[in-house]
């Protein structure tokens, strides 16, 4: 009896593309449990086809994101302690994303929104140069650090309501990878890079309501990159790159 | 959906505004005291040509402003796409500057 | 869904920048009309600005006053936000911004009456 007491309610979605529904199951409480112990707990005892992604379980590889209780967050990270309301926990796939099966997202289009806004480096030198000198104080590199830390787990993709409203949008993590890159004076693909991000669906679709920031699990500031990437539209139109 | 071009018009528009935005509200507190009448409202506009740039330069801002806002929400609120997302942001723009035009001629002239 | 980043003072005052600039953009053409009344009717207008005498109305005055005002007050939080250099007192500088506003309708409201 002792144990009743100290058991979760756990609503979890399942179902795909063609729909599906919340199902609640009992999972025993522990101490130090996080959101990921507790899925782990419904597939391993109750439900063995149930659906979800993980890998490192400690914050470095970005794979577990999901909405835990209506927030973007990291399953493996998240401490039930800090996301329960009462002993409910919900569980629903990413926001924002095609669901493949239950929690898993297809992250295709995400992924793809890195390359349109040319969130990958552009070497100018090879291996046989020498390495670059880059003081850490310059303001460019000092700028790319405030940004360099994402590792795409989409959790500011989820909490982004332009995202939702307009599926096309480049979304956070894209154009926080954009702007480190145009601060890299390495890069040799500035020009093309300026144009992407000021595509139609480009950094001026921002509204600044910092969901982004609000959910990063490594705190970092997409909202305040994409005011950076804006700054550079006016200089980009007068010099005819856009 | 909004260019970049749209983007920083949308912007200029507003900096340009702001200041006349500003002045419109002190005005207002102003001249609401005691109540309104045309006659008041008149005797500071007719033949000036200070209000007359002034508020031709407001009007010819917030139809810019106010179109590609509009835009925006019109997208990403009421999913209005393609050839009828032009046709919107050209209709308010038209639809405010001629209007907002007509009452700074009736007001100054 | 629960979506908590809805009450967040930012969300909050995005939507009312976007709510009041999208009154005051259907507010305009019935203004634009009322004074272009002052070329062919001056009666008609006065007719329209006497009104603005009944309290009901002077209330809904202030409220387009307040919109304007917070309008004008958090597209100048957009505009430092996005052309100054970042800083992180952005929740503060909404509040500062609706509250000028509040302050700018209250003295148009003790004028008013």
């Amino acid at each position: 009896m002792a144990e009743l007491s100290d058991e979760l309610e756990v609503a979890v979605w399942q179902g795909d593309r063609a729909g599906g529904a919340m199902r609640i199951y009992s999972v025993p409480q522990r101490p130090s449990q996080t959101v990921l112990d507790v899925v782990t707990w419904i597939q391993r005892n109750v439900e063995p086809g149930l659906s979800y992604r993980f890998a490192c379980r400690v914050g470095m590889c970005g794979s577990c994101a999901m909405m835990v209780n209506g927030q973007p967050r990291w399953a493996c990270r998240t401490h039930i302690k800090a996301a329960l309301a009462g002993n409910h926990l919900e569980l629903r796939p990413l926001r924002n994303l095609p669901v493949i099966k239950d929690l898993a997202c297809d992250m295709s289009e995400f992924f793809h929104k890195w390359q349109q806004a040319e969130g990958r480096f552009y070497p100018t030198a090879d291996r046989h140069e020498p390495v670059a000198k880059i003081s850490p104080a310059s303001p460019r590199r000092a700028a790319a650090n405030k940004g360099i830390e994402c590792i795409n787990c989409a959790a500011c993709y989820a909490a982004c309501d332009v995202v939702a409203w307009n599926p096309g949008y480049l979304g956070p993590a894209a154009l926080n990878r954009a702007w480190t890159l145009l601060n890299d004076v390495r890069d040799g693909a500035q020009k093309r890079r300026q144009r992407a991000v000021l595509q139609n669906n480009g950094c001026q679709n921002c509204h600044s309501m910092q969901g982004c920031a609000s959910f990063c699990p490594v705190a970092l500031n997409p909202t305040a990159a994409i005011a950076g990437l804006k700054r550079t539209a006016l200089r980009a139109i007068r010099q005819g790159q856009v | 959906m909004l260019g970049p071009r749209l983007f920083v018009a949308q912007r200029v528009s507003a900096a340009v505004m702001a200041p006349l935005v500003l002045g419109h509200l002190l005005v207002m507190i102003y001249a609401v005291q005691g109540g309104l009448d045309s006659a008041e409202i008149l005797a500071r506009t007719r033949g000036s040509l200070f209000w007359g740039t002034y508020y031709e330069l407001f009007v010819t801002a917030v139809a810019i402003h106010a179109a590609i806002g509009v835009r925006v929400i019109a997208y990403e609120w009421f999913k209005v796409k393609n050839r009828w997302l032009e046709v919107v942001t050209v209709m308010i723009g038209c639809v405010l500057f001629l209007s907002g035009t007509y009452a700074v001629y009736a007001v100054v002239a | 869904m629960m979506r908590p980043h809805h009450k967040s003072s930012l969300w909050l005052g995005f939507l009312l920048h976007r709510l009041s600039g999208l009154i005051l953009a259907l507010f305009l053409p019935l203004h634009f009309y009322v004074l272009g009344l002052a070329l062919v009717d001056t009666a008609a207008l006065d007719g329209y600005l006497i009104l603005t005498r009944n309290p009901v109305v002077k209330f809904m005055e202030c409220t387009l006053v307040f919109l304007l005002a917070v309008h004008l007050f958090g597209g100048l939080r957009v505009l430092a936000l996005e052309f100054l250099p970042w800083h992180s007192r952005q929740k503060t500088l909404v509040a500062a911004s609706s509250a000028a506003a509040l302050f700018l309708a209250c003295l148009f409201l003790l004028r008013a009456f």
